[in-house]
Formats: C-alpha cells, structure tokens, sequence
C-alpha cells in the first residue's frame, strides 16, 4: 500500500442517496437528503421521531418512490428496480415493527429470505444454510416453533436471519434495538460491529438508541424534519449544536 | 418508545375444546356406521358432498388469505369451467383427458382473472373489489347463458353407475369416487402450499405482501398463481357436482353459499378450517335430511344458514380461525 493516504481515492460508496425528495401531500417527509455508505463500515442513520428515517428505507427498498433525486447501490441507480428486485442487487433489510410471517416456523420464515439466492436451488443447500444463520443469530433452537408468540427480541433475531441468509451486501437495520433490555442491546452491539468485521457486510442503521450509535457507527447521519442537519464521524455529531437543539426540542433521554 | 405499536396474531386456532369435539363426531359417526347401514350410507353420500363444498370453501379462503375478499364469482368460474369441460366432451375428448385440461384452462382463466380484472382495483376499497366479483359473476352467468343455453346439460358419467356393496351397507362408486377426487386434490394443494419453494413464496405473499416483496418475491405474480389455484379447485368442485346436479347455469349457486358456511365455520382464515367444516356440513346436512322428518330437501339451505349464523354469533372466528390481537 501507497505511504500517502490522503491521495488515495475516495471509495464508491456502496449506498448514495443524491438529493432524494418525497413529500406526501403537503409534509415534506425527504428534503434533499443526500448521504454516501461507504462499503464495509457501520453507518447510523438518527433523528427525532418523525425525521424521515424509515422513510428513507422505504426509499432505498424501493416501497416508496422518491419526486426527485437519485439513489445509486454500487453506482447504478436502483430507481428502476422493483421492490422485489432490490434484494438481487443485494440489499435487504428489518422493519421497525418485524414484519414476520406470523403462521410459518421460525425456520420458514428463514427460508423465505433465501428464496432468491440462485445457488440454492437445491432445497437442501437452502435450509442448510438457513439453519447455519439461525444457529448464528442464536436462536436454532426454536426454529420448528412458529413465530407468532415468541417474545420480541426472539422475533427481531429472526428478521435478522431472514436478512442474512440472502447473503446481502448492505444491511437495513430499523431500530434494531427497540424493545430490548440493556443485555441484549449489548448482545446486538457486538453481533453488528461482527457483521462489518467477520461477514463484511455494510450496515445502515436507523436506532434511536443513542449510547449504541454512536459507540458502534463508523458516521453518523442526523436528519430532522426530513431535512439533513448534520453528518460525520459521531464524536463530532455529538457536539453538533443543531443536532443537540433538535434532540433537546424533542426526547431528552435520547440525548443521554 | 413513541409510536411503537406492534401487531402480532395470536394462535388461537384448533384449540383443544374443537379438537375433542371433532374427534367426539369423529366416533359418533364411526358407531353410528357400526350400528345402522342407513346411517352409514348417509354418511358416505354427505362426504361426498361435502368435499365438494370443502373444495369451493378451500377456494374462497386461499383467495380471502391472498386478496382479503370473498370471490362471489367463485361458483360461477367453477360452472364456466364445467361447461368447458362438457365443450370439450363434446368434441369426443375423453372424460379425464377432459377433466385435466379443464384444470389447466381454468388456472390459466383464474390468473387472468386476477391480472385483469383484480390487480387494477386490489389497493382501492374492499367495497370496490366485491362489487368487481359480483359482476363477474352476472358477466360470467350471461356468458354462459348466451354460449350453451339455460337447459340442462348432461356429461359422461365419470364413474359408472356401479354400486359396491360391503357388509349390507351400499355405497355408490359415485360418491366414493366424487370423494377421492375431491380429497386427493386438497391434499396435492396442501402439499404444495407446504413442501415447496412456490408454496412458501406463496405463503409468505399472502401474509406480508411487503416482507415478502423485500425479500424478492413477485407478490403480483404469487397471487395470480393463488387465483389459479383457486379457479383449478373451483373446477374440480364443479366437475364432480355434475354427476348429481347436471350442467346448468345455476348449478353451482348454491353450493357456493354451503361453501360459505363452511368456510365461516373452518374459520375463513383457515385451510384446513375449510376442509373439515365442509364435510362436517355435508354430512350434518344429509342426516338431518335422513332422521328429522320434516328436515325436507327444501330446507337444507336454511339449515345450512342457521349454522353459518351460529357460528358468526357464538365463535366468529370459526372451528380453526385466529384471533387477531393488537398489542400496543
């Protein structure tokens, strides 16, 4: 590797929002929001309640369209894709909500995220690896149970299998947090920041968690009122004087 | 957390007061067929009817779980497909070879159905979906009108007239036959729906149309397929009627309303729900008609009401339905 670092050039970034609008109605849920991912690093995504996080997930998955703007993955614009096309490209992603298939098993549920993956075509092959992913959100022990009832974060770990086992190259990540005690928003720091170091995967992170944001992204991203009011490593975010204004004016526990 | 509010479904389906109970009709009416070959021979006929009415059930819920709607048309596809059977027929196609290109064609028209005449309404009102099926059924009822005419119509009969004889009971190869028919195509659907890839993706479509496109299934295409399905059960409900009903335009009216009791008393939501409230009113239907003497042919459609009104005052979530419960 070359000695002088600052003339190596920028990466592509995996992920780049280009000034991605959307109002609905008169709200103005995007405004101009423009934001690159670089691959293999932990990006969070923060903002008061209201501030057009998951509305920007919708964007990048394709559920909303964007009324002006751009958003490229790997330098080609996925405007053109349909919602089911978007995990080809590799992208998947976890709803805020879980957004599971109640009836199935927890391993079907798992199955149906491999459903696209072309080298199983072989029904083995594919639930193989769904039991190795489940075994690695650790939670193979319930996969014959069905997922309706099981406790939440048990559910969360489970959208997580059916993200991964599409083998995805950026990850979705909305409030993955949410609703979990303080061990297994531990738990959840160390097995994010393990899917950037051991599977390589970039990670795109909406949580209004603070105190796991900003220990574990690589830049930090704050939006509010769907307009981007500050973005860069978290150390400076934090000290951002409008990013602190925003948070104080709403939750004040988020600004612990 | 602000604005979290999560909605899970609570499994309240097949609970063990239900399961006792069918298991305690189950040995009623094994006894009953132990002790009196009348009873034996009305408990045949009546599953034979009542796979019919689970088959169109079976139908209506695969679409309601897909599309969220009753298909009233559902009766009228599968009579249409009938008198394609019959074009067929007439053209001296064999009986089954017959029989199994109608599936196809009914698939092909089920799907259609959905793309043309479904898909541009699907994310407007439940009021406005209805109102489509309902004018596909007036639409498809002149069709066929106009097509064959009002008379009745016979086909070949598919299987014999034979009557097998088993310990003083008689049953006719008839009503066996209608009931294997109907039967094997349950299970083949159950299977799909269970063991592959198509069946998951299908699954996974119908319960979250959003998930699942995230996780790149073609939800537009998954529900055509189920509307197909539907349409190829719909037919095999409509065939194996016309053996005992003969060809008619109205011919599948009215099973269509036992298919709905059955269905709310399976539970709506449930596929198995279906199956078994469907032979569960055929054979409730044809022992009333045999030991309540002024149970006449005239009323079993009111019978058939009063349950499916019973069923939505006492359980309305059915035999095997589930509850929804939000959870805030």
């Amino acid at each position: 590797m070359p000695e002088s670092d600052d003339r190596v050039p920028p990466a592509v970034p995996l992920l780049s929002l280009q000034a991605a609008s959307l109002r609905f109605g008169g709200i103005v849920a995007l405004d101009e929001v423009s934001f690159d991912v670089q691959p293999h690093t932990i990006f969070g995504l923060i903002g008061p309640n209201g501030a057009g996080k998951t509305t920007a997930f919708n964007v990048i998955t394709r559920l909303y369209r964007v009324d002006s703007g751009d958003v490229l993955f790997d330098g080609r614009s996925l405007l053109h894709t349909p919602p089911s096309g978007v995990v080809r490209h590799g992208i998947a992603r976890t709803f805020q909500n879980v957004e599971l298939f109640p009836t199935m098993t927890v391993l079907e549920n798992t199955l149906v995220g491999a459903h696209t993956v072309s080298r199983f075509k072989r029904e083995g092959a594919m639930r193989a690896k769904a039991a190795e992913v489940l075994d690695y959100v650790g939670i193979a022990s319930v996969a014959k149970r069905p997922a309706a009832g099981l406790p939440f974060g048990t559910l969360k770990r489970i959208e997580l299998a059916r993200a991964l086992v599409s083998e995805p190259r950026l990850v979705l990540l909305d409030e993955p947090a949410g609703g979990l005690n303080h061990e297994e928003v531990e738990a959840l720091a160390t097995f994010i920041q393990r899917l950037r170091d051991d599977l390589k995967i970039t990670v795109l992170l909406v949580e209004h968690h603070m105190n796991l944001v900003m220990r574990i992204s690589d830049h930090v991203h704050v939006l509010n009122f769907g307009r981007t009011i500050a973005s860069g490593p978290p150390a400076d975010v934090q000290r951002d004087p409008q990013v602190i204004e925003a948070y104080l004016g709403g939750e004040l526990e988020a600004a612990s | 957390m602000l604005g979290l509010s999560r909605k899970t479904k609570v499994s309240t389906g097949a609970s063990l007061p239900v399961i006792v109970g069918i298991a305690a009709a189950c040995i009623f009416l094994l006894v009953g067929c132990l002790v009196s070959n009348i009873f034996a021979q009305q408990t045949v006929a009546g599953l034979a009817q009542g796979a019919i009415f689970a088959s169109l059930a079976l139908a209506l819920v695969l679409i309601y779980r897909a599309t969220e709607v009753i298909n009233f048309a559902q009766g009228e596809l599968a009579m249409a497909t009938t008198y394609i059977a019959y074009q067929l027929t007439l053209w001296h196609v064999s009986y089954w070879l017959a029989f199994f290109l109608t599936l196809v064609i009914s698939f092909v028209l089920g799907a259609v159905v959905y793309g043309v005449l479904i898909r541009p309404v699907q994310h407007r009102s439940v009021i406005a979906l209805v109102i489509v099926t309902v004018g596909l059924f007036i639409l498809i009822d002149g069709l066929v009108t106009w097509k064959w005419g009002a008379d009745l119509k016979f086909m070949p009969a598919p299987f014999g007239n034979n009557v097998y004889h088993a310990g003083g009971v008689s049953f006719s190869r008839q009503d066996i036959g209608v009931l294997l028919v109907s039967i094997l195509s349950v299970i083949l659907l159950w299977v799909l729906f269970q063991f592959t890839k198509l069946g998951l993706a299908m699954r996974a479509a119908a319960l979250r149309p959003a998930a699942a496109a995230l996780v790149g299934i073609r939800v537009d295409w998954m529900l055509a397929i189920g509307w197909g399905l539907a349409a190829v059960l719909g037919a095999v409900a409509g065939l194996m009627t016309e053996p005992s009903q003969f060809l008619q335009p109205t011919m599948m009216q009215a099973i269509l309303l036992y298919a709905f009791a059955a269905a709310v008393l399976g539970g709506l939501e449930s596929p198995a729900g279906s199956v078994v409230g469907g032979l569960a009113i055929g054979v409730f239907l044809n022992l009333i008609g045999q030991y309540v003497g002024y149970a006449t042919s005239e009323l079993r459609l009111p019978i058939a009401f009063a349950v499916l009104l019973v069923v939505l005052l006492l359980k309305p979530t059915g035999l095997f339905g589930r509850r929804q419960v939000r959870r805030v």
